[in-house]
């Protein structure tokens, strides 16, 4: 029999069922209770010997590779997984590996310039600055769950207001237990104000409380920490859009939407990145995590296909491991043996 | 985008239909196409490598079953390879000669240790245990109270020291789990990076105080070809004795279980499946490899199919869908049939591509009943031309099911919806990535 066949009609009636059973469902159910920013910077002395650590695997791999000299097939698979192992993805890696093959590099060496050129082109003509129009500007961090969201803010609040901007937090991580909390003491140790509702609140509302709230101290920043979500629930990403539609209301523009993207992750990172920007039209990416051997190589991938700017990555636990995105350094510690 | 792993191999077949046997040709352009499926789903290269081999070594050869296509063949080998990878059986956690049973927690930053702890615990508790938490996560700001604060919601005792250092405070943990008769002990770690060496040492003075028996490494489904470094980084220093694989509840493929479970050689033990404390899981390897596959769990429904439908009956009734004629009384029809085929849950969860939009959907069985009994207490005229239902039909078919004439109009737009969707399908959207519907004019270019 047509295997094909019989999966359309399962498929097709199941689908049926479910659909038709949750409309009747839903229905059934009651309503529920309804300025051009100071240029940000911080030492970019140290990063590159942090991201020095993480050359492992994939840099001693790439210098075995360069120093072989014969560019046969082999050597452009090779080249390819390299990528791959540094979770660029493997449709971006072949597109990249390819590009370079085409220019016909005579040794190794040249083919390692011209991928490093390859894949800085990537990433170039990107505006990474931070938007902080409006007062007070408003950033918006998102993302999936341990990312490390609360962390982040605490950490660009601190940047800010080393660069002489005063900054109020708000706490709407409603639901995790403690999120609040965690936020708190980040908040003391760099001095800024925190404004949380109840657990279980209104992420929506404790934004809107700590936007007056900025407004009534004169605050330049309100950075709203979010409470950690799955981008695929879409229940979740709506609560999200009420969060955005509520500040777009009051304050007429957000400055900066930050997803915060976990280093470690593979190829979901492309699917978060969509579906967050499709949410709440996401301004930047924080690349998180990169004091270990992860690569974050999926960032190219999501560079391209949403053409959205990483501005941030964290390079460490300490306050100043947050550091502005450069694609060169960046791409030279992915491949530098 | 990512098309299917059966969407390619059916094009990658679609000249050897027929065919009795795979010979090592095919099976390298299957293979090609298998490799492409796995490194999208985040399994690590070299991993993938040694996987492909021996999908090779079993497929050249083997004989194309009478209902698979030979790409599903393939598929179906990588399946069971996947599965015999992830550990073909049931890994539950070790009982302890004496109590109490000690598991330490360990993993990045940001993986869910902290929640699967109160996780387990509930589970445990559940089972009759009596579990105390233990907060030796001193990096995190408020690790503490997180953990505090799930331990008070699900009633289980939570061992906290704000002052001492970790190992101290693991061996005082001990000390009071032994006087208060707890018979497990769940101990909660900061999260590191697996080069951190200072912090990684920590761990292992933790781990010889507490003289663990089980070591879980919690691992975030979402982790790319990073998670074999972090595996291998916590077996050297922990020696592991299982992986909790967590936010599987989201749409990672979560190759990483693959790569984890392959260089540690440690089974996977639970799944965190979502963010209630309730949400934890045993782990089932076919699902696993299914998803790894983006396949759904094809495999299983096509047997279940089989054993209900003949090939007569399936073409009439697809072919009704596909030309929209497909009304109430056939939809009643099939979905007796479907009903053989288990609860309709658990075939969402079985549905490939298109289905995983479903997948999130909480079926209640009771509103399933509710929709049945409006059909049945419609005349068969009415199923047939739903447009003959008036108001007065209307209240005759709500008071003769118990419902609300509301819940009836509701039914009958939803119905009338999906019947455009069908349509849809059939001229030429397949409802499911991979599928070449018969007869319905879709002929992929690639």
């Amino acid at each position: 029999m047509d295997t094909n066949l019989l999966i359309l009609l399962v498929v097709a009636i199941v689908t049926v069922a479910v659909v038709v059973v949750v409309a009747v469902m839903r229905s059934r159910r009651t309503k529920p209770p309804a300025a051009a920013a100071p240029a940000v910077t911080a030492p970019e002395e140290g990063l590159r010997s942090r991201l020095a650590r993480t050359r492992t695997a994939l840099g001693d791999r790439l210098g075995g590779l360069l120093r072989r000299g014969s560019l046969d097939d082999a050597f452009w698979d090779e080249l390819e997984e390299v990528l791959i192992a540094a979770d660029v993805g493997v449709a971006t890696s072949s597109k990249v590996v390819e590009a370079v093959r085409k220019q016909k590099p005579e040794s190794g060496d040249e083919a390692r310039r011209m991928l490093e050129e390859a894949l800085i082109a990537q990433m170039s003509g990107r505006d990474r600055s931070i938007h902080l129009e409006g007062k007070p500007a408003i950033v918006l961090v998102v993302g999936v769950n341990g990312t490390g969201k609360t962390t982040s803010v605490a950490k660009i609040a601190g940047l800010l207001g080393e660069s002489g901007s005063t900054t109020v937090l708000a706490a709407a991580d409603t639901f995790r237990a403690a999120a609040d909390e965690q936020l708190r003491t980040w908040a003391d140790r760099v001095g800024v104000e925190v404004v949380s509702g109840a657990p279980g609140s209104d992420p929506a509302s404790v934004a809107f409380d700590a936007y007056r709230r900025a407004d009534e101290v004169g605050a330049d920043v309100v950075m709203v920490d979010t409470a950690g979500r799955l981008h695929s629930k879409s229940n979740l990403m709506d609560e999200l859009g009420k969060v955005a539609r509520v500040l777009r209301r009051e304050a007429g523009a957000i400055g900066e939407v930050l997803l915060v993207l976990d280093g470690t992750t593979g190829q979901n990172g492309i699917g978060q990145a969509r579906s967050f920007t499709d949410a709440v039209g996401v301004t930047g990416i924080v690349l998180t995590k990169l004091d270990g051997t992860a690569r974050g190589g999926v960032a190219i991938a999501v560079e391209q296909e949403l053409d959205v700017p990483v501005k941030y990555i964290g390079v460490g636990e300490g306050l100043h491991d947050l550091v502005p995105f450069e694609p060169r350094a960046f791409v030279e510690a992915l491949l530098e043996p | 985008m990512f098309d299917s792993l059966s969407d390619r191999l059916n094009d990658t077949f679609s000249r050897l239909r027929g065919k009795g046997r795979l010979s090592e040709s095919d099976v390298n352009d299957a293979l090609r196409e298998v490799r492409i499926a796995l490194l999208e789903a985040d399994v690590n290269v070299s991993v993938v490598k040694s996987m492909l081999g021996r999908v090779k070594e079993r497929a050249v050869g083997s004989e194309v079953t009478k209902s698979l296509t030979p790409g599903q063949q393939v598929i179906k080998i990588v399946h069971e390879e996947l599965i015999t990878t992830l550990g073909a059986e049931e890994a539950p956690l070790v009982r302890p000669a004496a109590p109490p049973l000690v598991i330490l927690m360990v993993g990045l930053q940001g993986s869910g240790k902290t929640t699967t702890a109160a996780k387990l615990a509930k589970h445990l508790k559940g089972k009759g245990r009596r579990p105390m938490l233990v907060a030796a996560d001193l990096q995190r700001p408020a690790a503490i109270d997180q953990l505090e604060s799930l331990g008070k919601r699900i009633d289980v005792p939570v061992f906290v020291d704000r002052k001492a250092k970790a190992p101290k405070l693991v061996k005082a943990a001990m000390k009071q789990a032994r006087s208060d008769g707890a018979n497990v002990v769940i101990i909660d770690t900061a999260g590191r990076l697996q080069v951190d060496q200072a912090l990684m040492k920590e761990l292992a003075a933790m781990r010889k105080v507490a003289n663990p028996d089980e070591v879980l490494l919690v691992l975030d489904a979402m982790t790319g070809q990073e998670a074999v470094n972090v595996a291998n980084g916590f077996l050297e220093y922990t020696d592991l004795t299982g992986l909790v694989l967590t936010k599987l509840d989201g749409d990672a493929r979560g190759g990483a279980a693959i790569s984890a479970r392959e260089v540690t050689g440690r089974p996977i033990k639970f799944v965190g499946v979502g963010e209630g404390i309730d949400e934890l899981d045993v782990f089932y390897p076919d699902r696993m490899a299914s998803r790894i596959l983006g396949m759904g769990d094809v495999l299983s429904l096509i047997e279940k199919a089989e054993t209900i439908y003949d090939e007569k009956e399936a073409e009439k009734a697809a072919a009704k869908m596909l030309d929209a004629t497909f009304n109430l009384e056939d939809f009643l029809e099939q979905f007796q049939q479907i009903k053989k085929m288990g609860p309709l849950q658990q075939l969402v969860g079985m549905l490939p591509g298109a289905g995983s939009a479903l997948r999130d959907v909480e079926i209640d069985d009771r509103q399933l009943g509710r929709v049945e009994a409006i059909i049945r207490s419609m005349t068969p005229a009415e199923r047939r031309d739903p447009k003959l239902i008036n108001g007065s039909r209307k209240r005759r078919i709500a008071k003769g099911s118990g419902t609300r004439p509301q819940d009836v109009n509701v039914l009958l737009k939803q119905f009338s919806e999906t019947q455009k969707m069908m349509k849809a399908f059939a001229g030429g959207k397949s409802p499911i990535p991979g599928l070449n519907m018969p007869g319905m004019g879709r002929k992929k270019k690639r």
